[in-house]
């Protein structure tokens, strides 16, 4: 019953091949045994994960029960769950307890899944690596020398090393593609207020949205059905019926418009990545989709634009972390402003200071129009470049990463150029559309992700896209040895 | 040098809204600490706020009833600092895009002209927890639980030149937001509250001086006093050869002095930005219609009426319209007498305002009910009783010693209106007194004052005026 | 935009963030790489385009006015750093 996927776990919990209970512990066993070499779970829910497994089973046993009930999968420590240590990656939180869960965790409660643990992560979600974690760096399971990605790495790396058939992750400026293709996993961010953010822990309140972290596009298809949906807590939720995300699976591409940008396939590719992605779109053309050239003028813009909205947001939705109701506070404060300074100093590592005091400064007086107010103008030119793409094609291909995972340290002492490895997946957040990356290939041994990006609420149609693709490659069936 | 007083008010209206501005939490005053801060009150990592649209509604009332432009599209604005009673690390406000701007409100001075002062904007925020400074082993306490509460805040033109007319107008302003029912006005509860900006500058000089805020006033008084202390202070700054530093103050009520906050030396650099946790507030022309169908009637209106209605004067018609409680009960009065409302007015003006200004009470606490206080002026109208003897009913009423009749009949106050009784006590009192009768007789017309006083002390005041006057002049006469 | 030392400071103040003396250059440094990375956008044209504050054009939603939080003082208090009756302490706040 390990590496099956969510939805071959689904069907033999239905036929009774196996309990709730022997697949969350065979999978609890391969945590304790194998994650010592990974570092992908940061809590991981032992007695939590049995006693909902056996509830599970319970329902199982008696009536009809929802498609996933039983199956275990694991939270990016993100989300905030009830009565287990919720640490967003930092010292910060190493000591909070949530009081509440958010509401992808209730709706995944509600549905009868199960709770593995909590994955690890980049410190705030701040990072492309994963190396920013206060529980150390995430190790990639096609090469432990390597980066898994980030922020979702933690997700990225229990999912591609077998630990959990499936994971949460979000997404602020490719948090879930960039590792989903650095570990040869499926990786889905829905559109902007498709899932709720209560009880996300915030970095970017306007990029920010969580997704499902795969083995393939049909699991991905189940974890929405189960994330997505309305939520009045969240004023930017969208009220909009959610549809079947498994129902469109399989139709067929004939005459798809695959659009390439220009900009996705210039300087900065790394070679074998682009040699992958044009293969996998031999592929599409086979099925009968059609190639259109487009460009994306903007889009270059879209990394210095992400780092001052990014930065401002994410300088105000921290400043609740001072020590005084809950998180880390420091020893013996001399008088308030040192309980701020030294709580923040101390719970907080170097990249999510840098972020915070790039949007302090960005948004103080004298500098809001130079960078706040002109980064929001050029977010609607790159809002409106891919308005302007969809009028002309279905979809948008291109490669998720520059390039594959690269070597722990390689890049940590360099913000800007990690801040470059998400240089294809942070203009789609800023427009707010939904973005995929699939397993297309390899380059030296380590996988590369095929990026999918289609229109507003057009999910149904990634997961189509990306579907068909796995009927007829097996890139995402590879395992790390 | 003469100088001229540069006055703006920003008035804090606590809205009257059973949950808070972006939760579900109870806003109910006086609670237990923190019993009243949920999830969202607390700033726990993840949460999120949504907006309260009762808050919206009570927005657009008082934009309507000043006139103001309902903006049709407004936005939720962060206000970044730190504070221990500010949880969030900023508070949610509205900046660029108010919801209500550009409105304005009429005031009566002193001497009966009105002035008219501009409304710059009203916009929503929340407000912040308490702070209690008592002894907790040298620390401060944090109370979350008024965190979140909606807040009005309404923001004068600085039109105001004295601190009459600062109080007129925060009057004004404390009556319609109790009118429109939007906030309970209960200053001791903090629930309606004003910061004070003041300069001064020369007399005909053109540009604004450099201001002060004083903040946090909660009484009327406290904002006349405030205003005074700070004009003195200001004006023997500049008459000594000094400057004004733009800063924030705090009055202080015990020494009548304001006194500079210790200043924050960033302390202006709030980095507003659009909140992304919220869209941007939506208002609907149906909406406005539907606000405008539930208003009350306004004071203004109101006042309007009484005038044409009752052909009260404007002074009169502004004193009884302060307040909607008050009006209304000046109109139950008239109803239940069923007329005299002038007679009405007199009385609501003159004894029951001054009953309960003497005991410190609200027109709620009133001990004589509309209808009691009808009763008696019925027994003035019929003449039972004549104007000063029905002060002593009202009087007795008042003490809780029934109603007019009761009292009358008790104390034997019914007027002596009995024609026979009140002949045989002027002849006696002519009887006794020759003396004044032969001297009045040789025309010393003043003594007829005496005549009528000795006729209403050996009545007890009871006689009927008219009466006695129209008696006692034939019977000297004769 | 280069970062001096003393803008670091006041920026990291205005954060209520404790930096140490030896990392307030290599911050400097940082900081001034981003900004220069950031000052790209210079180089498109804005001035007729319009802010965009959100990803989706939505306005927003009313909730009604009702009371659903009940007390959870307890619960909430148990993860605070600091309290006594009921409140949390921080030192002393002076005005």
């Amino acid at each position: 019953m390990m590496d099956k996927t969510l939805a071959e776990l689904a069907q033999g919990l239905k036929n009774k091949e196996f309990s709730s209970v022997e697949v969350t512990q065979a999978h609890l066993d391969r945590i304790k045994s194998n994650d010592g070499n990974y570092n992908s779970f940061i809590t991981v829910c032992e007695a939590e994960a049995l006693a909902q497994a056996q509830a599970a089973d319970a329902v199982l046993a008696k009536r009809e029960a929802p498609v996933l009930c039983g199956v275990p999968i694991a939270h990016k420590d993100i989300f905030c769950t009830e009565g287990v240590k919720t640490t967003c990656g930092s010292k910060m939180l190493d000591n909070f307890i949530s009081p509440y869960d958010a509401t992808v965790v209730k709706n995944f409660k509600q549905a009868g899944v199960v709770t593995l643990g909590k994955t690890n992560m980049d410190e705030f979600a701040m990072g492309s690596s994963n190396e920013t974690s206060f529980y150390g760096g995430v190790k990639n399971p096609w090469d432990v020398k390597k980066v898994p990605g980030g922020s979702s790495g933690g997700s990225a790396a229990c999912v591609a090393a077998g630990l959990a058939p499936a994971a949460t992750g979000t997404d602020t400026g490719g948090s879930i593609r960039q590792p989903a293709a650095l570990c040869g996993i499926t990786g889905l961010k829905p559109t902007y207020g498709r899932v709720s953010r209560y009880g996300m822990i915030a970095f970017a309140s306007s990029l920010d949205q969580a997704g499902p972290m795969t083995r393939n596009a049909e699991d991905a298809a189940l974890m929405l059905n189960t994330m997505a949906g309305f939520d009045p807590k969240d004023s930017t939720s969208v009220d909009r019926e959610v549809p079947d995300y498994t129902a469109d699976l399989n139709n067929d591409l004939s005459g798809l418009k695959i659009g390439l940008p220009k900009e996705f396939f210039g300087e900065g590719l790394d070679a074998q990545t682009e040699k992958a992605v044009q293969d996998a779109i031999v592929v599409y053309e086979k099925m009968g989709a059609k190639i259109v050239d487009i460009s994306l003028p903007n889009s270059k813009l879209s990394v210095p634009v992400y780092y001052v909205v990014a930065p401002a947001e994410c300088s105000s939705n921290l400043s609740r972390f001072d020590g005084v109701r809950y998180g880390h506070r420091c020893e013996n404060p001399q008088d308030l402003e040192d309980l701020y300074k030294r709580s923040r100093g101390e719970g907080f590592g170097s990249e999510v200071k840098r972020r915070i005091m790039i949007g302090a400064y960005a948004l103080s007086a004298g500098y809001y129009d130079a960078y706040y107010l002109k980064a929001q103008k050029l977010r609607h030119l790159i809002a409106d470049d891919f308005k302007h793409a969809f009028s002309q094609v279905d979809v948008i291909m291109g490669p998720t990463a520059p390039s594959t995972a690269f070597g722990i340290g390689e890049k940590s002492n360099d913000p800007i150029s990690m801040y470059l490895s998400d240089i294809y997946t942070i203009a789609v957040n800023l427009a707010g559309i939904p973005g995929m990356s699939i397993p297309a290939g390899f380059s030296n041994g380590m996988p590369v992700g095929l990026q999918i990006i289609g229109n507003y609420f057009e999910e149904a149609r990634l997961l189509n896209v990306a579907h068909r693709f796995q009927q007829e490659t097996d890139w995402h069936m590879r395992r790390p040895q | 040098m003469e100088w001229e007083v540069v006055i703006g008010l920003e008035i804090h209206a606590q809205l009257a809204t059973n949950s808070k501005i972006f939760s579900g939490a109870s806003t109910a005053y006086g609670a237990e600490p923190n019993t009243q801060a949920c999830e969202v009150d607390l700033a726990l990592p993840g949460v999120l706020p949504v907006l309260n649209k009762e808050v919206v509604k009570m927005a657009t009332k008082f934009g309507l009833a000043t006139g103001s432009t309902v903006a049709q599209r407004s936005v939720f604005a962060r206000k970044n600092y730190f504070y221990p009673d500010l949880p969030k690390g900023y508070q949610i406000s509205q900046f660029e895009l108010p919801i209500v701007h550009n409105g304005k409100l009429e005031i009566v001075l002193d001497d009966g002209a009105t002035k008219t002062i501009g409304i710059t904007r009203a916009h929503l925020e929340e407000d912040a927890g308490k702070s209690l400074h008592e002894d907790f082993h040298g620390m401060t306490g944090i109370d979350l639980n008024r965190a979140g509460t909606p807040l009005l805040e309404i923001v004068s033109e600085p039109d105001i030149r004295s601190a009459k007319e600062a109080v007129a107008y925060m009057k004004k302003i404390h009556s319609l937001v109790q009118y429109l029912e939007i906030c309970d006005g209960n200053m001791q509860e903090g629930s309606f509250r004003c910061d004070v900006n003041v300069s001064v500058r020369p007399k005909g000089q053109k540009e604004f001086g450099t201001r002060t805020e004083t903040k946090n006033l909660n009484s009327f008084r406290f904002v006349e006093k405030a205003i005074h202390h700070e004009v003195q202070r200001q004006i023997e700054i500049i008459e000594n050869g000094g400057e004004i530093i733009q800063q924030t103050r705090l009055y202080n009520p015990d020494t009548d002095e304001t006194r500079s906050m210790r200043s924050k030396e960033e302390a202006n650099d709030y980095r507003y930005f659009p909140d992304p946790d919220l869209l941007p507030v939506m208002i609907e022309e149906s909406f406005i219609e539907q606000v405008k169908s539930e208003m009350p009637e306004l004071p203004d209106e109101k006042k309007q009426r009484f005038m044409s209605d009752f052909g009260l004067k404007a002074y009169d018609a502004d004193v009884l319209t302060a307040s909607r409680e008050l009006a209304n009960y000046f109109e139950a009065t008239v109803a239940a007498v069923a007329g005299e409302a002038k007679l009405c007015a007199n009385w609501v003006q003159g004894e029951v305002i001054g009953a309960l200004n003497r005991e410190g009470m609200e027109i709620s606490q009133a001990q004589v009910s509309p209808a009691l206080l009808a009763g008696l002026i019925k027994r003035i109208q019929d003449n039972t009783v004549s104007q000063k003897i029905a002060k002593q009913v009202f009087e007795a009423m008042w003490n809780g010693e029934g109603d007019a009749d009761a009292v009358i009949e008790s104390k034997g106050l019914k007027q002596v209106t009995d024609i026979g009784l009140i002949e045989q006590v002027i002849d006696e009192i002519i009887a006794n007194n020759p003396g004044q009768l032969e001297q009045y007789r040789s025309g010393k017309d003043k003594l007829f004052g005496f005549f009528v006083g000795q006729v209403m002390k050996q009545t007890q005041g009871k006689a009927n005026p008219a009466q006695v006057n129209e008696l006692l002049r034939k019977k000297l006469s004769s | 935009m280069s970062l001096e030392k003393s803008d670091v400071e006041k920026i990291a103040h205005l954060a209520r963030l404790s930096l140490s003396e030896d990392d307030i250059p290599v911050y400097a440094e940082n900081l001034s790489n981003i900004l220069q990375l950031v000052e790209q956008m210079d180089q498109v044209n804005t001035d007729d385009v319009t802010p965009m504050a959100h990803p989706l054009d939505a306005v927003q939603r009313l909730r009604a006015d009702e009371v659903t939080e009940a007390n959870q003082r307890e619960k909430f208090q148990s993860i605070a750093p600091q309290v006594e009756n009921g409140l949390y302490l921080v030192p002393k706040v002076i005005e």
